[in-house]
């Protein structure tokens, strides 16, 4: 072990292909180890194809392994990518990847003889149990050629992945435990989803909780020793947005936005929000409610504003990227995350960031990080209208949750988890090695 | 020689009950909450404090005095939830070593926004005192001993005062001592008492700190800091907060103890006695003039109104509430202006103060919400609901101001 620290990480979606929080955490974690000056070695599933890949053959079977060198992403000087073929998605299901699959063959099928668009030719697993291990065993080959002091897997997926190279290479092993099935399913978990993420975190020498609220899950859910277990909150990329002009939003200025945004799925609990939406607009009329993101609660959601007889205010954007994120938050007076059960929550910290005040559930990692953000009880309907009624009739709550907010985030930098992240690496080779 | 003066404020505000936009009632206070929390004081600091300083005073044959400010909205609740308080503080009253001071009767900030209020709330306040105990306060303090030239003008041209009491801050003394009767600029009969904020402060706050070089502090020690005074002044004033005894600084401090002892010790001393405010201004003249022209407190280090109207928030809670006045006063409906005036409670707007906010501390402990943003929206809303009863207007109507105010033009035109 030298000066340096050598990671391997195992992680997920870069920019421009983020669709959620875990994406996000990945690449701001990740940019600020190397502005500290930590070599990474990244290594994520893609559905790989030409144009983005210098390809590395591994000496390996072909028909079972398959990775391709990324080239150098940007500005990242200490940060070497991995892509390793696999239609594994972040907050992808096995019923999702069943029909992912399916789809795929499909697909090759009928380009049976054309131009191949996928790198090698790579049978992907039929199940997602069996492709999580597929890419454990891909992993493994390309650690053997990889120099690293310490493996770093992020979320359930990896964590077969990150077991098996930590073995490989006797080298410790830390999970990043952005959610949990608990979070993602309710109580109605999948048994082995939950008996992967259990067998992740029982293997690591150290586990990372993205919040105090979620450490105590991993305590009392998953049997883990609370010594073991150390909270980094995430960070925020600061937007280099300019100034504010509401006239390219075509939003009548006397009309007032309130935004949800997120995946619109049963952890992220749209219904409260219809339902407080229905409350609001008892009381005030020159509002409009926007759910930007999609998700498999989308079509209930559209039926439940049909049915609450709210529809004409509610407006459905689909999944926004870039852009268009800045362009709705430009529109917002106040961002809503009533989340029934959130780890983190980053999207709150970046609708801060871009000026707008937020509502924030209780049942959140970000209310642990936040102070000038306005909290309450997922299910406490009463509660979210009340508060969402007085941010758009009071001014001055506006203006100070605004400024002082802002102010805040300021201060929740990446570059301090990645130190945290650092500390706790150093600590798990201490325990390794005396 | 020093004469000690102690002067203990008693205060307890009528919080709110949680209140939404939704909520159409006129029940604003939480009553359960309000008489819980004076039962649980009167239990660990007014109760013993009382029984302990008329023991004092027995004892000491009236050689130990003490001056109390107890506001209208405090002795309401000791009346509905603690009435044996009261039969203590009567007690205290018939001594004869106590005096009361006069203050506004609802705790407000009406100083700073309506002089008409303010009056009326003083007179209101001694009034009452006046037949509880059966003596007219001599002496005024003003809330959260908020403080300028103008106050003191104002006090002194209501003829029934004798003095008015500060805090002894720095930056208005600078070298001089608060040890002394001073006069406030432009006035030519009242006296000003300062206090001491060194002393009283190491009571009140550095008493159970045992990061304090001065920890533990004995009755003896402060006894030799009083005496210490002789020489360079006359008084010490030491004003604090009467849940200092026991609620602020536990039993198990010691603080009662200490008390116990103290008079006996500064008694020790032949040149020192102890005094009410009114016994000091008979017996010295002013040594000078202070002159302040800027608003004090005696809050925090910064010693201004930041704690109260350091936010737009609290600024724009605050204009709402006074802005109403005129309505409320010609609405002539007692229920209504007493609950606009229970609204006044400086705590009210303390609640919602974003200072402290990062730190967690004292300003958290008096705090019945979890942030100040929760404490701002259910003040508007009851302030809402209370605009509308004056207004007229049925009291469900909210959020007119708005929307569309239509309706609330239909409703003037029906009035």
């Amino acid at each position: 072990m030298g000066d340096v620290m050598r990671v391997f990480m195992l992680g997920w979606e870069f920019p421009p292909f983020i669709s959620g929080g875990l994406g996000t955490a990945c690449y701001g974690l990740t940019k600020a180890m190397d502005q500290l000056g930590i070599k990474v070695t990244f290594v994520l599933p893609a559905l790989i194809r030409s144009e983005y890949v210098t390809h590395v053959k591994l000496l390996t079977p072909a028909s079972m392994m398959s990775a391709g060198r990324l080239m150098k992403f940007g500005e990242l000087k200490n940060v070497t990518f991995h892509a390793i073929n696999s239609l594994l998605q972040p907050y992808s299901t096995p019923d999702v990847y069943q029909r992912q699959i399916e789809e795929t063959l499909r697909l090759k099928q009928q380009n049976r003889g054309a131009a191949v668009s996928f790198v090698g030719g790579v049978d992907y697993s039929r199940d997602m149990a069996a492709e999580v291990r597929r890419y454990a065993a891909v992993a493994v080959e390309l650690a053997r050629n990889e120099v690293f002091d310490v493996v770093h897997a992020h979320d359930w997926m990896t964590y077969p992945a990150g077991i098996a190279v930590a073995a490989m290479s006797k080298k410790p092993l830390i999970v990043h435990v952005h959610s949990t099935e608990f979070d993602r399913s309710g109580e109605h978990v999948n048994q082995m989803i939950y008996d992967v993420e259990r067998q992740g975190m029982h293997a690591a020498a150290k586990v990372i909780a993205v919040s105090y609220f979620t450490r105590s899950i991993i305590i009392g859910r998953y049997g883990v020793s609370g010594e073991k277990v150390e909270v980094v909150h995430n960070g925020v990329e600061r937007s280099s947005n300019g100034g504010w002009s509401l006239d390219e939003t075509g939003i009548k200025k006397d009309e007032k936005i309130v935004l949800f945004l997120g995946r619109i799925t049963m952890q992220k609990g749209p219904e409260y929000f219809l339902a407080a939406a229905k409350k609001v607009l008892e009381v005030m009329d020159n509002v409009k409610f926007v759910m930007a993101g999609s998700g498999d609660m989308m079509h209930r959601a559209v039926e439940m504003a049909a049915g609450l007889g709210i529809g004409h205010k509610v407006l459905f954007t689909g999944f926004l990227r870039g852009e268009d994120v800045q362009k709705i938050y430009k529109m917002a007076d106040l961002f809503v995350m009533p989340s029934v059960s959130e780890p983190f929550g980053i999207v709150p910290l970046e609708a801060l960031d871009n000026d707008v005040p937020v509502i924030i559930s209780k049942q959140s990692g970000v209310s642990e990080v936040l102070r000038h953000a306005l909290k309450v009880d997922f299910w406490d309907v009463n509660e979210i209208a009340n508060k969402i009624v007085a941010v758009l009739k009071y001014a001055p709550l506006k203006m100070t949750l605004r400024s002082y907010g802002n102010f805040e985030v300021r201060r929740l930098s990446w570059k301090d988890s990645a130190a945290k992240c650092l500390r706790i690496y150093e600590e798990a080779l201490a325990a390794a090695y005396c | 020689m020093a004469s000690i003066c102690f002067y203990f404020q008693v205060h307890q505000p009528l919080r709110l009950r949680h209140y939404t936009v939704f909520d159409k009632d006129n029940h604003y206070f939480d009553d359960y909450k309000n008489a819980f929390i004076c039962r649980k004081v009167a239990n660990k600091c007014y109760l013993p404090a009382n029984r302990l300083l008329l023991d004092l005073i027995r004892r000491l044959d009236g050689r130990f005095k003490v001056a109390y400010s107890l506001t209208g909205v405090l002795l309401e609740q000791l009346q509905l939830y603690a009435p044996e308080v009261m039969s203590t503080f009567d007690a205290l009253a018939e001594t004869g070593c106590v005096e009361f001071l006069a203050e506004t009767y609802y705790h407000s900030l009406s100083f700073l926004y309506s002089r008409d209020e303010f009056l009326e709330q003083v007179n209101k306040h001694t009034e009452t005192i006046a037949s509880l105990f059966g003596q007219k306060p001599r002496v005024f303090r003003n809330t959260e001993l908020i403080y300028n030239n103008d106050l003191a003008r104002l006090i002194e041209s209501m003829g029934q005062f004798d003095a008015i009491i500060s805090e002894g801050a720095d930056h208005i003394l600078g070298y001089r001592s608060p040890n002394f009767v001073y006069r406030p600029q432009n006035c030519s009969k009242l006296k000003l008492l300062l206090k001491n904020y060194a002393l009283s402060d190491d009571i009140a706050f550095r008493f159970s700190n045992r990061a304090w070089s001065e920890w533990p502090l004995t009755a003896e020690k402060f006894a030799r800091w009083i005496s210490n005074v002789n020489g360079n002044g006359y008084v010490v004033n030491l004003f604090m907060d009467y849940e200092t005894l026991g609620e602020h600084q536990w039993k198990d401090t010691g603080i009662f103890d200490f008390m116990g002892r103290l008079p006996y010790e500064i008694l020790k001393h032949p040149d020192n006695n102890f005094k009410t405010p009114s016994e000091i201004v008979a017996c010295y003249e002013p040594v000078g003039t202070v002159d302040v022209p800027h608003l004090i407190s005696w809050a925090d280090t910064e010693r201004d109104l930041s704690a109260w109207l350091g936010n737009a928030m609290q600024s724009n809670a605050i204009y709402e509430l006074y802005r109403l006045e005129k309505k409320i006063k010609t609405a002539s409906d007692d229920k209504i202006l007493t609950d606009w005036r229970r609204l006044q409670t400086s705590d009210h707007f303390y609640y919602m103060c974003t200072k402290y906010f990062a730190d967690g501390d004292v300003h958290k402990y008096f705090n019945p919400y979890g942030s100040p943003y929760d404490s701002y929206i259910n003040f508007m809303n009851v302030l809402d609901n209370l605009h509308n009863r004056c207004s007229g207007g049925a009291a469900g109507a909210v959020s007119r101001e708005l929307s569309q105010s239509k309706n609330q033009h239909d409703l003037q035109t029906v009035n």
